[in-house]
Formats: structure tokens, sequence, C-alpha cells
């Protein structure tokens, strides 16, 4: 970009994380509202776990802050992204009219961000992988990644959404979908299919809307299982420093010195016991 | 070329720093940006015990900026002693600490403790935030008080203090004459202005706090103004901020009357855009043929 070269780099940290530009090759509507993205990044990117997410920036600039959106999957060779994602602002509506080759040039991308899900912690095990809404997209890098017993529970509002990603994720997992209007599986949420099919479990993995996630905080309290839960809020930076995006913790976190985690780079990924959701 | 500049007599290799909560301690941005080639960095808040800030959602985008009420979330000056500053003392640049509390007594605790530590050059003092209930900004509102704590501060201050200024008043001018006059060796301005932003269609706030401090290229031309007539009333350096996104920007400020430009929000947009504004600066000097950063200072005319 830019870049006198007056000064020189002296001394302290090395620079770790690069903030690089990636090319859009798909980008279509795939439920309403609800787009499949696939982005090549020009630079090779860290390795990327399961549960981690990009920040995504725009070419309006009057909409200054990254958009922090989740990785749903990964090719082997780390050469393409692919993010799932709801048109829901501005900065999102703008991104859906991304095209392969619009002339528009590269996007600009910070990450991977944050922590993913233990992967270890599940390995061997009977997991249950719960996902909602558009918290459903980082559930497939994990259970193709996630060496377990894996059972899948899908919850969608209604008919018009329902099924995005579910065909992908059927090659990982027995699948199991809720929709709240009955229209397709499971008439209810996610809780209600649990227990409905008494669904059994050492481990939880879940992402998904705020009311969700209380819901699997109590229901693996009750059981004594370990469940971590993939945590949203809104972020400046994306990267620890602005203190946006904090939940409170149980315990003081080290970090902060107090009852407060960041999202973005403690988390988004908690063992549901360690925050007050 | 001369890029560097005094205030209170600290040198700073260039005029270029962070604005106080957009860099935390440099720890996070460390990896994404090269701290040493700014001026200083400005740390986050830090107050006398841990503080654990507001409820969220805490931010919110608007139109050119965004709207924050972290509420001076800060892990409190004993832990930023021993953690934060060894970790910036790795760094070719100097080190700010902005200073926040609730009573005078919390900023003088503060002050005071931060005066053993020979690696802070300076100390900025918080009486301008607009997300807390007790102290900050009721300190910076009425000129009298302004002058009551500069000059308690300045008693305790072992290092030069700057008091940062807030946009939410009606005469900036008389502010500035009041930080002066209670003995700041230099001040900054501007802080957040107060906004608001409702979701229409949860017709809700958008931030837990109601109210937050918008920040971003849109208040660029409120902090110039403010700049711009702080350094008519007053002799005392001036460090500018308030929505700096590019080198041009940074001369804006400098030719209002500031010696140094603050960059805030728009690390958010781009961690590396401190170090695309002090390339901007020195890309304007050899283009207009200025030696001296310090001849552009307040250079406006008419």
């Amino acid at each position: 970009m830019t870049g006198t070269g007056t000064y020189k780099r002296r001394k302290g940290d090395v620079m770790m994380k690069k903030r690089v530009l990636a090319e859009v090759t798909i980008n279509k509507e795939i439920a309403p509202g609800i787009f499949d993205l696939w982005m090549e990044p020009t630079q090779g990117l860290e390795e990327i776990n399961p549960g981690q997410f990009i920040g995504v920036y725009l070419r309006n600039e009057n909409l200054l802050l990254p958009r922090p959106l989740s990785i749903c999957e990964v090719n082997a060779d780390r050469s393409a992204l692919r993010l799932v994602y709801r048109r829901a602002g501005e900065g999102t509506h703008e991104l859906s009219r991304r095209k392969p080759k619009d002339g528009l040039g590269y996007v600009p991308i910070l990450g991977p961000l944050g922590n993913g899900f233990p992967l270890e912690k599940g390995e061997g095990k009977r997991a249950l992988i719960i996902g909602g809404g558009i918290g459903i997209p980082p559930l497939v890098e994990l259970s193709k990644r996630l060496k377990a017993d894996r059972q899948i529970v899908l919850g969608y509002q209604n008919g018009q959404t329902a099924g995005f990603l579910q065909k992908d994720l059927e090659q990982f997992g027995d699948v199991h979908v809720a929709t709240e209007d009955g229209s397709i599986g499971v008439c209810g949420n996610v809780m209600d299919l649990i227990r409905k099919e008494n669904l059994q479990a050492d481990i939880i993995y879940a992402c998904g809307p705020m009311p969700m996630l209380k819901a699997v905080k109590e229901f693996a309290g009750e059981r004594g299982i370990p469940a971590y839960i993939s945590l949203e809020e809104h972020m400046a930076c994306g990267v620890g420093v602005c203190l946006g995006c904090v939940v409170k913790t149980r315990e003081v976190h080290p970090h902060t010195n107090v009852h407060n985690a960041r999202i973005c780079t403690d988390g988004p990924v908690f063992e549901a016991g360690e925050v007050e959701i | 070329m001369n890029i560097q500049t005094t205030i209170a007599g600290v040198t700073f290799q260039n005029p270029v720093m962070t604005a106080s909560g957009t860099f935390g301690s440099g720890m996070e941005y460390s990896e994404l940006m090269d701290i040493n080639r700014l001026g200083a960095v400005v740390t986050k808040g830090v107050s006398n015990v841990p503080w654990p800030g507001n409820p969220t959602p805490r931010v919110a985008e608007v139109h050119g900026g965004m709207l924050n009420a972290i509420g001076l979330q800060n892990p409190g000056v004993e832990l930023f002693l021993q953690r934060d500053i060894p970790f910036l003392k790795k760094f070719d640049t100097k080190i700010i600490v902005n200073v926040c509390g609730r009573t005078v007594e919390d900023y003088v605790e503060v002050v005071e403790r931060l005066g053993e530590e020979p690696a802070i050059s300076m100390l900025e003092i918080n009486v301008s935030c607009p997300n807390v209930k007790e102290g900050a900004i009721a300190f910076g509102q009425r000129a009298e008080v302004l002058f009551g704590i500069t000059q308690e501060l300045k008693r305790h201050a072992k290092q030069p203090i700057i008091m940062k200024l807030s946009p939410n008043v009606t005469d900036i001018g008389e502010m500035a004459k009041a930080a002066e006059a209670g003995g700041a060796d230099a001040i900054s301005l501007i802080n957040t202005i107060m906004g608001m932003k409702i979701d229409i269609r949860r017709r809700k706030f958008a931030l837990a706090n109601k109210t937050g401090g918008l920040s971003g290229p849109a208040i660029k031309p409120v902090a110039v103004r403010m700049v711009y007539q702080a350094a008519q009333a007053v002799k005392i350096p001036i460090i500018g901020m308030g929505g700096i996104a590019t080198g041009d920007d940074a001369i804006e400020f400098i030719l209002a009357g500031a010696s140094a430009v603050g960059i805030g929000a728009m690390n958010f947009a781009d961690p590396r855009t401190a170090e695309f504004v002090l390339d901007g600066i020195e890309f304007y000097m050899r283009r207009y043929g200025v030696e001296n950063l310090s001849d552009l200072v307040g250079a406006v005319e008419g």
C-alpha cells in the first residue's frame, strides 16, 4: 500500500497477523437473505481453527468497522475460505452485491481472529453439535475436523430459510432438524428436538442466538456435560483493543482483571460454565 | 526535514500518536503495525482499581464513525504497571498514560503511582469521558472545576500533564484557558462527542448506555474548529484529534494549531492508519518544501 521507508523496524515484537486482500470467487444467495461466499486470500493465512472468524472491510468508507463473520469452511491448503452470512445491514448488503471479477477489486480481510472450538476435548466422544440460524456456518468446519461420534442438530426459524447448509453437514454426521413453524423436521427449537429424540452426549458444541445458547448452557449444566458455545456481540476492532464486545465471566479474567472477557480474542468460543449469559 | 515535535520539554520523533482507548497498551496492534514508528503510544485510561465498564452493547457503527460507551473498563494501575509498561518499554516510542478516576483523590492516587515509573513521559488526564456517571466528564464541563483538578494534579504529578478536553461544552476556549491557568503543560482535544443511535427495527437504543461518544471521520470538522479555537485561547501546546484518517487530515489539525495529533477510531478501520498518516505528513512536507514540522503549527492564514 503506502510506506516511504523512512523508518525501519527497530525493536519490539514482530508483526504476526496481517490485513490481507482476498478475491471473491463465489457469492450466491442460498436461502432468502443468506449468502454463500468463497474468497481466495492473495497471501496465505495462518492455521484456521473451526469457530474462528475474520474481519471483512467494506468499500464504503462511511462504514469504518470490519464485519466479524465466522469462517464456515476452509479448503485443504487454506487457499480459499467460505463464509455463509446473513444480509442484515448496510455492510452485509454491500458484501452480498460483490460478484467474482466485478472489477471492484479485492476485499480486505483480517484474520483468522479469536479462538475456535477445542477439537481435542471431543475426540472419541459422543458430540452434540448444535446450530441455530446464522450460527450454523462455523459448524461445517467443526464437523469436518472433529474426530468424534457426531450428532448434528440444526434449528431454523421457518421453512423459507430451513435447510441451508444441511446437505453440507450431512457429510459429517447424523443431522436432525427443527423448525419453529414445523415446516421441516421437529416443530420447535433445538432443545425441544434434543429432548424429544432423547439425544445423548458427552460434550456439546454450539453456535446460535443467545436464547438458544442460554438453553444449551442450562441443559449442559443440569447434566454435567461440558459445552463450548460461540458468542456474538457488536465489535469495533475485532482484535481485543476496544473492549466493545465483552461477556461477563464467572471468575476474574486474567487479561482484563475484572469479570469480563473479550469475545473477539478470549472467545468467541467459551466453556458455558465460564460465562454469565 | 525535521518532523520531530516537542511538548512540555518532551521531544517526540514525530507528531503521530494514538488516541486513548483505541490502541489498548499496544499489545494487540503490535502484531499488525509497527509501534516503533509512532511518536507516542497514548494508553487506554487507567484508574486506581480495576473498572468493569458498562453493559453491552457498547459499540455501534454510524455514518462515517462509531459510537462507544465502553465505560473506561481497565485492569487498574497495578496490573498496568506490571504488565503493560514493560511491554511498551520494548519499543522506540514515548509512553503517555491516560488517567481516569471518579474523585480527585482517585486521580491523585494514580498520578502519584505513575510518577514512580520513569519510562512514562507524560500523563494525559481524562476529564472528558461522556460514558461514566461519576468523575471523568463531571470535571471537564465547568471551567472552575477543571481549573481546580488541574491545579491539584499538577501538585502531585512528576511527569508533565496533558488535560484532555471534552467537546461537549459551550466555549472550548474558556475550558482551554482554565486548564492552562491550573498549570496544565498541554491540552488534548477532542474527546468524543456525545451521541445516540436508535435501532428502529427493535425500537431500542443501539447502546445499553443509551448515549455514547461519537468518533471517526464524521467528527473531524468539529475537532479542527475546536483545536483552532483552543489554540487562539492558550499558549500551551495542543495535541489534536478527532477523525484523523490521512496525513492531510493531520496537517489540517497542525495548521489549526496542534503540535501533535492522535489517531483514534481509524485504528479500527485499518490498524496501519497511524503509519499511513505519518507517511502522508512527510509527503506533504516534501511536496511543499517544509523544513520543520514546527513551521506548520498554527500556520493557517487569514
